[in-house]
């Protein structure tokens, strides 16, 4: 976070200025690196690059992996199904937008 | 302190079973789930019905509940017993990973926070140290501010814990600065704005998700900028070029000849901008003039006489 003199604060988009390594997306979202690794087998989230130490995640991955986490601990689905819950939830989240684009 | 019915809040008799309370669970929680619903209170919902389960379905919570709790109704003013929970035992591990933290006062007052039972909840609170939760609010802001980039005032409620380990309301006001290109549903997150941790543990982060106003000319979906364009029917079956006005002022587009209403046409990186600007699409739509002169009659007869023109050929037969 940056701070300048009117004390206003800057902060980054998620969705387009954040990249982060393995470590820092455990960091953020307070995981261990083994269950990062079995979200990313079950395509909650794709990294670049081929192994562990050169994956690079999108911002967009500590959300997804966040939520993913709540609907396991809250409605105790497993990994595959918090996968596909997350997939559906974003499909919504567009479809919603479309609609109220076409003003349905 | 209001009292609770939780039996109302998971929606089940005074007599269900656990199997049914289970099942009433797992309905609500997955209605309620504020990742999931798109109800405005969902999030109050899902606390409410995690609350109930917590109770509900452990037996031994259950029946002092029902104990104490004979002859209230929901909303009715409530004070437990003094030392009622005495003749009970509860136990910590009953407390089956449920975020206890945002149960009530009601709840509170009868089992404590954490399930240690009343009093050692706050000195256990200290006895660790934890990273603050991150924030969830939303923005609101003008398509204008996403083509600019803009300053806004944001005023946030926080639950802190005191010295005296009682929770706090603060209110913190800040100036955020909001990127230019920003999408709706993006996020802009404010490292170390969250919530405060816990023993010396570092703030949470604040995310803001970004809604746009609704503007009476411009929709925006992902990082493209619709906008309807009303043409005479002449200027759409000639061409024209008309004004259009954009987020970013005026331009002059040529429509076309013969084109038909709900062609798009595209203004390539006039949507908002970014790393990959979006593109803006004029919607053509055809306006009639009202045949509510003699003019205006006569003209469309005319109209019709030259031409010979079926509006549903496209039907066959």
């Amino acid at each position: 976070m940056k701070r300048n003199v009117s004390s206003e604060l800057m902060g980054d988009v998620v969705e387009e200025q954040l990249e982060l390594t393995l470590a820092e997306l455990c960091r953020a979202c307070r995981l261990p690196a083994e269950s990062v690794i079995e979200f990313v087998e079950y395509g909650v989230i794709e990294p670049r690059g081929r192994e562990p130490a050169e994956w690079r995640f999108h911002g967009v991955s500590v959300r997804r992996v966040r939520r993913a986490i709540r609907l396991q601990h809250d409605l105790g689905v497993n990994v595959p199904g918090a996968a596909l819950a997350v997939e559906l939830l974003e499909e919504l989240d567009q479809l919603r937008a479309r609609l109220e684009r076409l003003d349905v | 302190m209001k009292y609770k019915d939780y039996y109302k809040v998971m929606d089940v008799e005074k007599d269900a079973t656990q199997d049914e309370i289970k099942r009433a669970y797992r309905r609500l929680a997955r209605k309620y789930h504020p990742d999931v619903s798109k109800e405005t209170d969902a999030e109050e919902r899902f606390k409410e019905v995690g609350e109930a389960y917590e109770v509900l379905k452990d037996p031994e919570k259950r029946a002092a509940y029902d104990q104490v709790g004979a002859g209230y109704k929901s909303g009715q003013d409530f004070s437990p017993p003094p030392g009622w929970a005495e003749g009970f035992e509860f136990h910590g591990g009953d407390f089956t990973g449920a975020d206890t933290a945002h149960f009530s006062d009601f709840f509170e007052s009868l089992f404590g926070r954490g399930g240690f039972g009343p009093g050692f909840a706050r000195q256990s609170r200290q006895a660790f140290r934890a990273r603050g939760e991150d924030v969830y609010a939303s923005i609101e802001i003008g398509i204008e501010d996403a083509y600019e980039g803009a300053t806004r005032s944001l005023t946030l409620q926080d639950t802190e814990i005191a010295a005296d380990g009682a929770p706090k309301n603060r209110q913190r006001t800040f100036r955020v600065r909001i990127p230019k290109g920003v999408r709706p549903g993006q996020h802009i997150r404010l490292a170390g704005q969250g919530g405060a941790g816990f023993g010396g543990g570092e703030r949470g982060d604040l995310f803001l998700e970004v809604h746009f106003k609704p503007h009476s000319l411009y929709k925006v979906e992902g990082g493209d900028v619709f906008i309807d364009l009303p043409v005479a029917p002449w200027e759409a079956a000639l061409g024209a070029t008309v004004k259009v006005p954009t987020p970013t002022g005026t331009v002059d587009l040529k429509v076309p000849a013969n084109s038909s209403g709900g062609r798009k046409l595209r203004l390539k990186g006039k949507g908002l901008p970014g790393a990959s600007p979006g593109d803006m699409y004029v919607n053509l739509k055809i306006v009639l003039p009202k045949a509510d002169s003699e003019t205006a009659k006569t003209a469309y007869r005319q109209f019709q006489g030259a031409l010979d023109f079926d509006a549903r050929a496209g039907f066959g037969g």
